[in-house]
């Protein structure tokens, strides 16, 4: 049974990564973004590109089945995936915002970008799966009765540090307090002398970084498919409503009692039901909390 | 006469291109004034100080600041102009602290942060037993502090103030109009907005009356306070324009 814990926890750090991303463009650009899947697909995507391209394999250090080749590949693979991301937000969100679009045609707009995004990863790949390299995860005994993966460690670290980045970008930095400001009070924010246009540039910019690790190390652990990021969306969203949709911590939080859920799901034999089993518990909980794990009451 | 900081020329402006709510403004503010913008509800003050925050279309008329046409600049390159805007409502960060209020004020000028926040600390000492504090946990007259006090750590020359009374209980009115000429006396120049006509004019050196978009009444403080017409207006009645 605490065996599915780790396997859990690991499932949690990648939908958090993922989920971010999600919520940052929840509250600062004030839609559901359903493409979020696709940039965490095309960042696992790209890694393998340079990955390719530097020919160096994905390294190892120590015990773990990677290093810095992989580690390289991955931050440049942020700045291909956000210049990306970047560029859709230039010609398709950012005329749609000028012309006062309403909610629901941004989320349309995403869901285009989503499925034309899947498309070209099939069409460019050819559907079959990919792999950085090969991998056969070899568990270690932690301590009598509970075995890890190396792999799975360095995964959560990483996803740890990356937390530990974002902590200190929201709430140390001039721009995360800027973009705090924007998710609260755009006209205000604009009153203040703050470029909304540049916050928005940077909070896509930061969604996809964290995207692209969570796609990368997802890749790793896995394999590269077209449908990988979209596989997480559901999850990405069960984290962002269940941690109260407004507060960046309720969303990591929110994903651990995903990542949990769904490998307590697979524990008890429900694996095929899995998703299913956590909608069961997202509507459960809403009933009782309808404000999520950390949101506030509107 | 002195040149005017802020010149509004014929100004029209709204929501609507076709449904003008602020129909040919013109008010002057000097330097080192206080100006009151004074009328009733649904006059178009709020909108008058929106646009020329260029927050609502302007389809007519000019702004002058210091003689630099600033017309529907960018809302965000307001600041850099020197002109800091309080709304009337959601005028603080409620979910940040008031620090990070107060730091967001001094976008533009973080090299100068302590000196700014000293100068406002001064003005309102409780702000510093508050700093941690989310904003939107503040009592209303605490907030219009802290409100002030961002808009004041931007170091504009001209502060534009939508109804800075409103919701305060009169000792804190009073308390807070004191407040305001000391800020004026820092080197500020003040317009605002008020429904409470007869304490904005006991700080205000003139006044501007609006109804229905234009300005009815203008001219200094003293002698609107004595001016029957004004008592008049707010009962709803629409005398011709007058200047004294
Ligand atoms: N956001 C808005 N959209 C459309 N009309 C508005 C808006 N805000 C105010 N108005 C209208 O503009 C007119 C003037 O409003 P306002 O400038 O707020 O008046 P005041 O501040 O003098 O009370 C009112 O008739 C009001 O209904
Ligand atoms: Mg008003």
């Amino acid at each position: 049974m605490i065996q599915y814990l780790a396997d859990g926890i690991v499932n949690a750090a990648l939908i958090a990564l993922g989920a971010i991303g999600l919520s940052m463009t929840y509250n600062v650009l004030r839609f559901a973004n359903f493409a979020q899947g696709e940039i965490l697909t095309a960042g696992a995507y790209f890694t393998l590109l340079v990955v390719t391209v530097l020919g160096a394999g994905i390294g190892t250090m120590g015990p773990i089945a990677f290093g810095w080749p992989l580690l390289v590949s991955m931050l440049v693979a942020i700045a291909l995936t956000g210049a990306v991301v970047l560029v859709v937000d230039m010609l398709l969100f950012a005329p749609l915002r000028g012309r006062n679009a309403s909610r629901i045609t941004l989320i349309m707009a995403a869901f285009g970008v989503s499925l034309m995004g899947r498309n070209l990863v099939m069409l460019m790949t050819g559907g079959e799966p990919f792999y950085y390299d090969f991998y056969i995860p070899r568990a270690f005994a932690l301590f009598p009765g509970f075995e890890v993966v190396p792999d799975d460690l360095a995964i959560v670290a990483i996803a740890g540090l990356a937390f530990a980045l974002l902590f200190v970008l929201v709430n140390r930095t001039s721009m995360g307090r800027q973009m705090r400001a924007v998710a609260e009070n755009p006209t205000l924010a604009r009153v203040n002398g703050i470029d909304v246009r540049a916050v928005i540039r940077w909070t896509w910019i930061v969604g996809a970084a964290l995207a692209t690790v969570a796609g990368a190390l997802l890749g790793h652990n896995t394999q590269l498919r077209p449908e990988m990021g979209f596989d997480l969306l559901l999850p990405m969203f069960a984290a962002l409503i269940l941690g109260g949709a407004t507060n960046l911590y309720g969303t990591i939080l929110g994903a651990v009692v995903i990542g949990l859920t769904e490998a307590l799901a697979v524990a008890i034999g429900l694996s095929g039901y899995r998703a299913a089993v956590t909608f069961a518990v997202i509507v459960v909980f809403l009933l009782l909390r309808p404000q999520g794990l950390l949101g506030e009451r509107e | 006469m002195a040149e005017a900081l802020l010149a509004v020329h014929a100004l029209e402006a709204g929501y609507n291109p076709s449904l003008p709510i602020v129909r040919g403004v013109s008010i002057e503010v000097r330097e080192g004034e206080i100006v009151s913008v004074l009328g009733p509800n649904g006059a178009g003050k709020s909108t008058l100080l929106k646009a020329i925050a260029g927050l609502v279309r302007i389809t007519a008329g000019r702004v002058l600041l210091d003689e630099r046409d600033i017309t529907g600049l960018d809302t965000h390159r307001l600041v850099r102009a020197r002109v800091a805007y309080v709304p009337q409502t959601e005028n603080v960060f409620a979910r940040l602290s008031v620090e990070d209020n107060l730091a967001l004020g001094a976008l533009h000028n973080q090299d100068r942060f302590d000196t700014l926040r000293q100068r406002v600390v001064a003005l309102f000492p409780d702000l510093e037993r508050l700093r941690s504090l989310a904003a939107g946990k503040l009592s209303g007259g605490q907030r219009q502090m802290v409100a002030l006090g961002r808009a004041m750590m931007a170091d504009p020359r001209l502060l534009m103030l939508d109804e800075p009374s409103a919701g305060l209980s009169p000792r804190l009115t009073r308390q807070l109009l004191t407040q305001l000429t000391r800020v004026r006396d820092s080197g500020m120049t003040i317009v605002m907005v008020e429904q409470n006509a007869r304490a904005a004019l006991s700080i205000s050196d003139r006044a501007y009356v609006l109804v229905d978009g234009r300005e009815e009444i203008q001219g200094d403080a003293e002698s609107l306070l004595g001016d029957p017409a004004l008592g008049a207006l707010y009962l709803g009645a629409a005398p011709g324009t007058r200047s004294r």
